[in-house]
């Protein structure tokens, strides 16, 4: 993002936030809400009950045409020709270098129409990455602007949903979407996906009809105590899972084999920089992202070092916090491989400190 | 938010309650409320002299760390032990059970680089 230009935007909900008096930072491009009534709160009311997240800031290209598989098949890792309507795929676009140039979920609405949804952050880049790629000239529109997204969370979110929709949300199983009325509003988009391990659902709509479908979801919410909730416990909550995010977990240079992304990475197809990928799954990566839980007391950071006994430098880590759910504190990194075996004693450099630290499986949360 | 006449103040957001060569130190209401939930408390420093201004430990919130600065010089003489097991404490009352330490002055009657409460609401804009 140039400097200069920089203009902060704000989601539809923004006034909402405001007048429930959210801490607003802004994050991404976007003033979003951080916390209302506490990170810890919050996070307990998603695993616990039912959150609504705004995630309006996320990216939305809609691809059409007889290419535009073509084009996804090409720039993506998962293999989208598995794809089924209704189906949603989690992926990512492997850059030329190893790296990433971010991750994303594929919807497939019909034949020959798809949606990808990417970080708010690389809009612009991953819109140009796919125009760099794009040897069909493919119908693309990015329609973030124009939609509103809010992730309703939590083991009771299906419930209080329920209440407003004739669609019967227990037919949509996870990544898997449909598009129906909802809150009276035609078009609205319910897709069994999330970013937190408690169940639930991500709704799509136009920006237009944002304050009547918050207001009927709290409506709907309010005998089970539904909660407004921001993106601090999204972290934590995502955290928990093992989830990667994009810009700590992954980046330009981390490869998707490295991430532990594998599972989304399907050689039986063609796609950006193959080759050297399946090289490195068969050769080994030499660097891996594992999931560790400090012995000693403390909390690890983003950016903090990864060291052995001697408190040599060997890697990095790249989230952590004290789990909310846990008590514990846990974060995840990149470790020589090495290192990477369940139990491994690694330590972090916390103010000058080596902390023990012993890799585990993740997610860290297992409900 | 609140913010008592009878303490003094920081602008790295830490209060200070004098009682003649005893200090009683914490964090801010503002400070608790900018960190958000508290986790966890280290102040490793108990039995060292600390000078003004210098790190006495750190304050570490569900999604941040902060350094703890010392208001004034003196040895510190004891660490809230209670915060070890509920540092939730700090954003509870953070002037009363969540206090930090307690410190031997070196110069009790010096205040220079401390403000009162009126000062200390217009730096933080309240």
């Amino acid at each position: 993002m140039s400097d200069s230009a920089t203009i902060i935007k704000k989601t539809p909900f923004f006034e909402i936030h405001k007048a429930l008096g959210a801490k607003i930072l802004p994050f991404a491009g976007y003033e979003m809400p951080i916390t209302y009534a506490g990170v810890i709160a919050e996070h307990e009311a998603v695993r616990k009950n039912a959150g609504v997240f705004d995630v309006s800031h996320m990216g939305e290209f809609i691809l059409r045409g007889p290419n535009a598989l073509d084009l996804i098949q090409k720039t993506t890792s998962n293999d989208a020709s598995k794809l089924t309507d209704g189906k949603i795929q989690y992926s990512c676009f492997p850059n030329l270098d190893g790296g990433i140039v971010d991750d994303l979920l594929v919807y497939r609405i019909k034949e020959d129409q798809y949606m990808l949804v990417v970080n708010a952050s690389n809009i612009e880049k991953d819109w140009n990455w796919l125009k760099q790629n794009d040897d069909w000239n493919v119908d693309m529109e990015d329609i973030s602007e124009k939609t509103a997204l809010l992730a309703v969370q939590g083991p009771n979110a299906a419930a209080i949903l329920q209440k407003l929709t004739d669609v019967n949300l227990s037919e949509i199983t996870y990544y898997t979407f449909t598009k129906g009325t909802f809150a009276g509003e035609s078009n609205v988009l319910i897709s069994a996906t999330g970013y937190t391990g408690a169940g639930g659902f991500e709704i799509y709509f136009d920006v237009a009809k944002a304050d009547k479908i918050w207001n009927a979801i709290f409506e709907a919410g309010k005998a089970e105590n539904i909660q407004p909730v921001g993106l601090a416990c999204r972290d934590t909550l995502r955290l928990e899972m093992g989830f990667c995010l994009y810009g700590n977990d992954i980046n330009d240079t981390t490869s998707p084999i490295e991430a532990g992304l594998g599972w989304i990475t399907k050689f039986s197809k063609d796609f950006n920089n193959k080759a050297n990928l399946e090289l490195q799954k068969q050769n080994g990566p030499t660097k891996k992202l594992v999931g560790f839980q400090l012995v000693d007391k403390g909390i690890p950071r983003h950016d903090y070092e990864i060291c052995d006994a001697q408190g040599n430098n060997i890697g990095i880590v790249t989230s952590g916090t004290m789990s909310p759910s846990l008590q514990i504190p846990i974060g995840m990194g990149y470790v020589p491989s090495g290192y990477s075996a369940l139990d491994s004693e690694i330590y972090v450099k916390v103010r000058e400190k080596l902390l023990k630290a012993k890799v585990v499986k993740l997610p860290f949360y297992k409900g | 938010m609140n913010f008592p006449e009878n303490l003094f103040y920081t602008k790295d957001h830490e209060w200070i309650s004098i009682d003649g060569d005893i200090a009683t130190v914490g964090i801010t209401e503002f400070a608790q409320s900018e960190l958000g939930d508290i986790v966890f408390v280290e102040i490793d420093t108990v039995g060292d002299t600390v000078e003004t201004g210098k790190v006495f430990g750190s304050v570490e919130a569900v999604k941040t760390v902060s350094d703890l600065f010392m208001p004034c010089e003196g040895e510190i003489l004891e660490f809230n032990e209670t915060l070890e097991s509920t540092p939730e404490t700090v954003n509870a009352d953070p002037y009363g059970a969540g206090w930090m330490i307690k410190v031997k002055m070196s110069n009790p009657s010096d205040r220079t680089d401390l403000l009162s409460a009126a000062d200390y609401k217009a730096l933080i804009g309240h």
